[in-house]
């Protein structure tokens, strides 16, 4: 240590040693799950095939967590909640919703505001509103006004989804809607609805982790 | 020192009316309000004290740091010994005193105006004159303002909307967490905490559209807990009003009764 | 060490009660606590991916790993050796060569130093974080870390500065150099000085583990109910700030214990340097608040892990109580970050201005005016929240009223410069640079003590730039001062003064071009902890972010500066480098282990500086005020 080449040395180490640390931790904070882009069918009209799982199971990082799954161009269920679709157009949203009701904290959100018409279609069905203790999630975009209350499976439905991945066989509801997008920009979505078990006020855990129930709109 | 109190105030009897008269008017949040009138009143008598202690402490310093820096052809190696004086510190003592028991009184002469815009609870102890005051509740939750009026039939709506030159009494709460409303530009900020009633007061005096943030760090989307509202007309806030009960009939039939405070089914955490 | 065991293998000394030790025994001790509250709470086992949430098991897990790395240090030896009828001295570890420093070691020297290099690391660290908020905030819409990792950052950057820096002064340098000051061997309870820094360690390797646990998303304040519902990232925030005020509490009685029974002869309450003014003030709001603090995050810490209710309105609790009880030890809080200041400041003024601490009562009184008011202003942090509007203009005045004794301190500073002579060191200039920080921090204060102001500012990036300018602008400086000025002391090797000076003025100027700017950005409306901002506030943010690189930029130089002048000139420091009449400097450098030869006796106190305008007459000590 006492040469001048052995304390050299010793501070390149150490300064090789500091940055490869920096550089794992902030690897470690970038990490996001992937942007997955709607499908383009006819003229400026995109679909988004979505589902909800109450327990994500091995797909994701923590199984026991709800979850919001997209349908990439493969065909294939990838976990992830950003998404991409083309600005000035119509967008298809599909969602498979196979979890339970929980209920909105606040009733007014059973709504539905800021689609094609303001309304959805549920399970074939056209709505403009659900009952309030009905709802699973919703699909909201506050920053466009939008939001679509997802009623929730019956309790007493036969071959309920447990734990993920679920199959279209199992009881699931359909809920259809159209949105119009505007501008390009970023615009973050998220649920109202407490379907967090096991945290205060449902708001805790998946509710607060992107990749779960909160992601990214991005319209581009 | 008398070059100092010399060079003090002759720039202080330039700097303060610049800074009270110019820079002072275009301090946010404006004159939108009764509120945010009286806080840029407050921000301008504040810097016109301020200024002229600023360039006290500035002239001071700039002098003694030149002046007495030691110098390399000093022969001289120490400073003079003065230990204390009290025919200076007492005076600055009393000075000292006098200035703060001054911005203590102002600032409570300007705080019985209402609370100023600030949230004041339930039972506020500085109150809005007059009777014609139409209550508006807004409701924060995880991560949306969404606002009730009670004297329009308890509608729901997305967006804030107040009439020009009404008196409003703003009842801010939460559905879960701490919030805080806060829009710049009306001089309102009032924290939204569950459980609790938390009444702000506010007049606009021009039509205008404002921005409303979410003040209090709430979880993930705190920094998207933002909304746009708008100050309009008596007649087009009469229309948009009866136009959203319209709109919102279906999610008004199942609201709650109207409340000061909701307590929705609190879920705990489990193992 | 004897020279038996230095003749033995390195892998054999590592071996033994030492930091190793403790490593390995908290890693152990935290496996069994998870594995512990596994069987107490839930049926699954699952070391790694748990999911569980189960706040039990991480938070004996916690327990465990403190105990078994303060077993792994050594700190269960002398109890135990007592238990079992041995006599023991209290000199452990104080001859062992380099590796005294890497473990249980009760000389104050060595604990100052291993506090110093400790906190550098955490405050460095905390630094980083800052450098990623920056980055993030370059653009309007978050594009790096996204806002879940966003709030993370901004809670570890928080809490980092906030717990370990409030040790930042009296753990190194009060520890360090207040025994000298007053002419003790040590201090008054060596192995309670040795655990505190220990604690402070652990506190913030657990508060980094928090990565692990999914973070947390409350920031530094981790305001009820936002606590309970967050991820159990929350739980090494739980622990880490207990640890630290424990560590604050014990830290501050030994040292209120050392500078009211260890003085020497002589040293009468009116001759006591007034950097010992400054911690022992300190040390009394330590003494005081920390312990609220510990008893809220213990209520926390129920509601999290057993499920009851302080904290929620909805179950008969309040969220305003754990606003109150936090505030009542955050306000005095902030003090304990900046007290240390003053004193440091006042301290080395006289040294470069060659002149006597002007005003030495009225600073001493300004110091604990400060001190004993910061008890009474807690609830302007709660002057939008709903509560108590009548008490608003209690508040408010209370507030107000800490600037007359700050003022005091100011007029102490500004007058010991005047008919001086200032040689324009590198500590110099940090604490000049002080006076123009902290006149912007106190000024804008007196903006947020006003309540129609505050109701404009509160919350917001306005309030922001108020606590950086007094917390960073104050105590930061301050703590470069100090380091520039004992580090020849401390370490035998003098740091380089152009190197100094760069890292002075770059961190002058980015400093205030950091956050001058915040001030117009809170007033025009961006608030505090957004990930997001309106697009028109984008050019300020991206100036604010570039200056806060800079800023960063200038604490490499500060490192380069150490590792230049400490690893290769190492040009060694004489005895009294600054020409000091502080009892500090009369010591040989490197100091010996009992310090004195024989116990000094003062018939002066240590500002002897300057030429007499008249014959001196020393004050005596019945004019001395009363402590605390």
């Amino acid at each position: 240590m006492s040469s001048i080449g052995g304390r050299v040395a010793a501070v390149a180490v150490a300064v090789v040693v500091v940055a490869a640390l920096i550089g794992f931790y902030v690897a470690n904070l970038t990490s996001s799950p992937p942007t997955v882009s709607a499908q383009s069918t006819t003229g400026n009209t995109v679909e988004l095939t979505l589902k909800t799982e109450a327990a994500v199971g091995p797909q994701g990082g923590n199984p026991p967590w709800v979850s919001y799954l997209v349908k990439d161009d493969q065909g294939d269920w990838v976990h992830s909640t950003n998404f991409k679709v083309p600005a000035h157009s119509l967008v298809h949203v599909t969602v498979y919703q196979f979890d339970g009701e929980s209920g909105l904290r606040n009733p007014f959100l059973s709504q539905v505001q800021g689609t094609v018409g303001d309304t959805m279609t549920v399970d074939g069905k056209l709505m403009g509103s659900i009952p309030p203790d009905e709802a699973s999630h919703t699909f909201a975009v506050p920053q466009l006004n939008l939001i679509v209350p997802l009623p929730g499976v019956h309790e007493d439905a036969e071959n309920q989804c447990e734990d993920g991945p679920c199959d279209l066989s199992q009881a699931h509801r359909t809920i259809t809607f159209t949105i119009r997008t505007g501008e390009p920009g970023r615009y973050r979505w998220q649920c109202f609805v407490p379907c967090a078990a096991g945290f205060l006020a449902g708001f805790g855990g998946p509710m607060q982790t992107i990749g779960y129930m909160d992601g990214f709109l991005e319209v581009a | 020192m008398r070059r100092i109190a010399i060079a003090w105030f002759v720039l202080s009897a330039i700097l303060t009316p610049i800074v009270v008269a110019v820079i002072a008017p275009t301090l946010p949040p404006g004159n939108a309000t009764e509120a945010s009138s009286n806080q840029v009143f407050d921000d301008t008598v504040l810097l016109g004290i301020v200024t002229p202690i600023a360039v006290a402490l500035g002239v001071y310093f700039a002098y003694t740091l030149i002046v007495f820096r030691r110098r390399d052809a000093d022969p001289a190696e120490e400073g003079v010994a003065t230990r204390d004086n009290p025919s200076i510190h007492l005076p600055w003592l009393v000075g000292t005193i006098v200035i703060v028991l001054f911005l203590a009184i102002f600032g409570t002469v300007e705080l019985t105006d209402a609370g100023a815009g600030g949230g004041q609870g339930p039972s506020p102890a500085f109150k809005l004159s007059g009777n014609d005051v139409m209550p508006v509740q807004v409701i924060a939750q995880q991560w949306e303002f969404t606002y009730r009026y009670p004297t329009y039939g308890g509608v729901e709506t997305a967006h804030l909307e107040l009439p020009v030159g009404r008196k409003v009494e703003l009842h801010v709460t939460s559905l879960d967490v701490i919030h805080s409303f806060w829009a710049p530009k009306l001089g309102v900020k009032a924290d939204a905490n569950p459980g609790v009633d938390n009444v702000a007061y506010v007049e606009p005096e021009e039509e205008l559209s404002f921005e409303i943030h979410c003040s209090e760090l709430c979880g993930l989307w705190h920094g998207y807990m933002f909304d746009t509202g708008q100050v309009v007309s008596g007649e087009a806030f009469a229309e948009w009003i009866s136009e959203q009960q319209q709109v919102f009939a279906p999610a008004t039939k199942v609201l709650p009764k109207y409340s000061t405070q909701y307590f929705p089914e609190p879920e705990r955490r489990g193992g | 060490m004897s020279s038996e065991a230095l003749a033995r293998p390195l892998w054999r000394r590592l071996i033994g009660f030492n930091l190793l030790g403790g490593i390995v025994l908290g890693v152990a001790g935290f496996y069994f606590g998870w594995w512990l509250g596994h069987q107490i709470h839930a049926e699954s086992l699952d070391f790694f991916g748990d999911t569980n949430q189960n706040d039990v098991a991480l938070m004996l897990g916690y327990v465990f790993s403190v105990v078994g790395f303060l077993i792994g240090l050594g700190f269960a030896r002398y109890p135990l050796a007592r238990m079992l009828g041995k006599e023991r001295t209290h000199t452990e570890n104080e001859h062992g060569g380099s590796g005294r420093y890497f473990g249980l070691c009760t000389d104050h020297k060595v604990v100052g130093v291993q506090y110093l290099c400790g906190i550098g690391l955490f405050f460095f660290i905390g630094g980083l974080n800052a450098m990623l908020i920056r980055a993030e905030l370059l653009q309007p819409s978050p594009q790096i870390f996204g806002a879940g990792n966003y709030l993370t950052l901004v809670g570890l950057h928080g809490t980092m500065m906030m717990g370990i820096m409030t040790s930042g002064v009296l753990g190194p340098f009060a520890n360090y150099f207040v025994p000298l000051m007053i002419g003790a061997r040590r201090m008054a309870f060596p192995r309670v000085e040795a655990i505190t820094f220990w604690l402070l360690m652990a506190a913030g390797a657990i508060l980094m583990t928090t990565l692990f646990f999914g973070g947390f998303p409350t920031g530094w304040t981790g305001y009820a109910p936002l606590n309970d519902q967050a991820n159990f990232g929350f739980d090494s925030y739980i622990f880490f700030f207990a640890l630290v005020g424990l560590s604050m509490m014990l830290l501050g009685l030994n040292m209120i214990a050392t500078i009211i029974t260890m003085r020497a002869p002589g040293l009468t309450w009116s001759r006591l340097p007034i950097f010992c003014w400054g911690a022992i003030s300190t040390s009394i709001l330590m003494v005081l608040a920390a312990p609220v603090l510990i008893a809220a995050l213990l209520m926390v810490g129920f509601d999290r892990a057993v499920q009851t209710s302080f904290f929620l309105s909805s179950a008969g609790g309040s969220p305003y109580l754990f606003q109150n009880l936090f505030w009542f030890f955050g306000h005095p809080e902030v003090y304990v970050l900046a007290l240390p200041g003053f004193g440091i400041i006042l301290e080395i003024l006289p040294v470069f201005a060659r002149k006597p601490l002007w005003g030495y009562r009225i600073a001493v009184a300004g110091i604990l005016g400060v001190a004993l008011l910061s008890f009474f202003v807690w609830q302007h942090h709660l002057f939008v929240s709903g509560l108590n509007s009548s008490l608003r203009p209690f508040y408010m005045f209370s507030t107000e009223a800490i600037s007359v004794p700050t003022g005091l301190v100011f007029l102490a500073g500004m007058a010991t410069l005047w008919r001086a002579k200032i040689r324009y060191t590198v500590p110099m200039l940090f604490c000049l640079a002080w006076f123009f920080n902290f006149f912007i921090g106190g000024a804008s204060g007196v903006f947020l003590s006003d309540v129609p102001s505050d109701v404009a500012t509160h919350g917001s990036f306005f309030v922001m730039a108020h606590f950086h300018y007094t917390i960073m602008g104050g105590l930061i400086f301050a703590f470069f001062a100090a380091i520039y000025y004992w580090v020849p002391k401390m370490f035998g090797v003098m740091l380089s003064e152009r190197l100094g000076k760069i890292h002075f003025w770059a961190m002058f100027i980015a400093f205030n071009s950091t956050f001058a700017p915040l001030f117009a950005l809170g007033l025009m409306g961006q608030p505090r902890r957004v990930v997001t901002y309106p697009s028109h506030l984008e050019p300020l943010n991206i100036w604010v972010s570039v200056s806060a690189f800079v800023l960063g930029a200038s604490m490499l130089v500060f490192l380069a500066n150490v590792v230049y002048s400490l690893v290769f000139v190492r040009k060694p420091a004489p005895d009294n480098p600054w020409d000091s009449r502080s009892l500090e400097w009369q010591t040989p450098t490197p100091v010996p282990i009992e310090n004195f030869e024989r116990r000094p006796i003062i018939d002066t106190d240590p500002y002897d500086y300057g030429v007499p305008p008249v014959p001196l007459v020393p004050p005596g000590p019945a004019e001395a005020p009363a402590p605390g």
